[in-house]
């Protein structure tokens, strides 16, 4: 289970980067999803997968047995998605604007203010 | 719980929430923004002084015993940071009740300006890396919100680059905490320091140091990673142009010299000299930058990454009397930086351009405004005896006692470079005549303010060139101040037992 994570994670960010060098906005996008779900993916895969363990202290022991699954990860998790959440829907409503100011998706013709006079 | 730790933000957050409350009535959002910064501006300095006295302030939210519960810390270096951006979010929340469009301030200017200022501050208070990023998330909505705000094309195209490579770079901090989790199974700072020392595998520390250089490089504007920052800083009003400038990333030097000096001292000889080299590149990309430039805050914003250079070249050499430096570099740079961005906006309004060969002849109409640049661009340069030279001077002098003679021989080359590209500002702004004194009337729109709003407008450029100057004639009190904060930054054993208590 790990190393295909891995391989989905390795994936991701792959795919990511490679979105956030393209010039069209809407891929652009895309990457910073791509991104987002990797580095979610890798904490939670960080956090060690285990199965049927939940972190309960039997009746009569004084703590856990190892191996437990650690609920710490998927708090880290459940923030950050809600943090990548409001951020990428910012994020396409501000790209939507621009389509609508500048009137191309093009970051390539987005350099008015980069000029030197 | 010591509340005097949580009221830096628990201050802003309440101004804001105010704020929003009276979202159609702008003239009490002003009342509320302006008392809020100026508590904000008391509590910091109490929160200092306590620091100051006291040593390592340490708090847990909701009472669960570190490393499980939510860590505030207040050592004296982020009470030097909370003060300084005290007295910048009180100047700034002056300059935008003076300079900011009601078209601006009807679409919730002020409770930004309050969020940002409330994420800023927990980025220097807390105790923990998760907390960090999700301190430093608070803080870039509020920021690209800002720099949107108003929508003009300009703005729109500089917050596309903005949004994007912060949100790259908060995507890289987000890994990095991943894996500090899983090799370490622990997020609290002062932990994290003990158990990355007890793993003893200086490759895999490294590799993560490496990926939170990238994250908080491409916030500071280091080196390689710098190029959002001037094309977008010169886009929003005045105002957020300040505090961006000022603030926004010295929270990544900030965060950089927390992480080198806390978790990533294992290594000094690899990391650091990484840190060395991208500090000699930046100072120099900036200042060349810079010189190319014949925009006001373009040339400012290059500014910003080449004086970035200097502080992250203190954190590389890693001696008490480097790290003061830096320090002492932060908080002169900070007053520097932000008071020139003002008086850009002040030229504007005057002459209706941000551009040097559409600028000129204001040094007759207006000579204080004249000095009052002077002031700053000549503490920016280094020129004694103002600020800038006793930061120059430390960072430097350290760099000798290592014989670093190549990063001595960049810095002071940047620094004159510094000096020409301040004269350039002065001789097209300022001296030379300009060339169509028609339009002149038409444009200034500064004549026509009324009275208060002057007052409102430059009183904090006036305040801040106090600073500087004062800074510069009496240095001992500043450099005393960050010797301190460098003896407890290179010593983490101190902050560790701060706050888990005794170690065994």
């Amino acid at each position: 289970m790990e190393a295909l994570l891995a391989i989905v994670i390795g994936v991701l960010y792959t795919a990511g980067i490679y979105m956030m060098l393209r010039r069209s906005l809407v891929k652009v996008i895309f990457g910073l999803v791509f991104l987002g779900h990797a580095a979610n993916l890798l904490i939670f895969t960080l956090g060690r997968i285990t199965t049927g363990k939940p972190p309960f202290v039997a009746a009569g022991a004084t703590s856990v047995v190892e191996p437990f699954a650690d609920p710490l990860p998927q708090a880290l998790i459940l923030t950050a998605i809600i943090i990548g959440f409001g951020v990428q829907a910012f994020a396409i409503i501000l790209f939507k604007k621009a389509y609508h100011t500048v009137g191309t998706d093009d970051v390539d013709k987005m350099n008015s203010t980069d000029r030197i006079e | 719980m010591n509340l005097i730790l949580v009221l830096p933000i628990l201050i802003p957050f309440t101004t804001a929430i105010l704020c929003l409350f009276f979202w159609k009535n702008i003239k009490a959002q002003r009342i509320f923004h302006l008392s809020g910064a100026f508590l904000y501006l008391i509590f910091s300095f109490v929160l200092f002084s306590e620091v100051r006295t006291n040593g390592i302030l340490v708090t847990q939210v909701g009472d669960w015993v570190a490393p499980f519960g939510i860590t505030f810390v207040g050592d004296l270096f982020s009470a030097i940071m909370i003060l300084i951006n005290g007295i910048i979010g009180f100047a700034t929340a002056i300059y935008a009740v003076g300079s900011i469009d009601e078209k601006r301030a009807q679409y919730g200017f002020y409770p930004l300006l309050q969020f940002l200022i409330m994420g800023i501050s927990g980025a220097f208070l807390t105790g923990d890396i998760f907390n960090l990023y999700v301190w430093f998330e608070v803080m870039l909505m509020s920021s690209f919100v800002l720099i949107a705000l108003g929508g003009t094309k300009p703005q729109i195209e500089g917050a596309i680059k903005y949004v994007t490579l912060n949100l790259l770079s908060s995507a890289f901090f987000l890994t990095g905490c991943g894996i500090l989790y899983g090799v370490a199974g622990t997020l609290n700072l002062a932990d994290l320091s003990i158990k990355l020392a007890e793993l003893n595998n200086p490759g895999l520390v490294t590799v993560i140091g490496m990926l939170f250089l990238v994250s908080f490089g491409i916030k500071a504007g280091i080196f390689p990673l710098f190029f959002w920052l001037p094309a977008s800083y010169h886009t929003p009003p005045a105002a957020v142009s300040a505090i961006f400038g000022g603030m926004m990333t010295k929270v990544g030097v900030y965060s950089l010299i927390r992480v080198y000096t806390l978790l990533f001292n294992h290594d000094i000889g690899y990391t650091h000299t990484i840190i060395l080299v991208l500090a000699s590149f930046t100072m120099v990309t900036g200042v060349l930058g810079a010189f190319a430039q014949t925009e006001f805050r373009r040339i400012l914003s290059f500014h910003i990454v080449s004086q970035i250079g200097y502080m992250i070249l203190g954190l590389a050499i890693f001696t008490p009397l480097s790290i003061a430096g830096t320090i002492f570099y932060i908080a002169h740079n900070i007053f520097a930086k932000t008071n020139l961005f003002f008086i850009s906006g002040v030229v504007r309004s005057i002459s209706g351009s941000y551009s040097l060969k559409k600028l000129g002849g204001l040094y007759k109409p207006y000579p204080m405004l004249g000095i009052l640049f002077l002031i700053s661009a000549f503490a920016l340069a280094g020129i004694p005896p103002l600020s800038g030279f006793w930061a120059k001077f430390i960072v430097i002098k350290a760099a000798l006692e290592v014989e670093d003679l190549i990063s001595v021989a960049v810095a002071l080359f940047v620094s004159l470079l510094t000096l020409l590209s301040m004269i350039k500002i002065w001789n097209d702004a300022f001296w030379k005549d300009k060339i169509d004194s028609e339009s002149e009337e038409e444009v200034n729109q500064f004549k026509s303010m009324s009275k208060v709003k002057k007052i409102f407008f430059l009183s904090p450029i006036v305040l801040l060139a106090l600073i500087t100057i004062s800074i510069g004639f009496f240095p001992e009190f500043l450099f005393s101040l960050s010797r301190d904060a460098a003896e407890q930054l290179l010593n983490p054993q101190i902050y560790i037992e701060a706050v888990l208590g005794k170690v065994k």
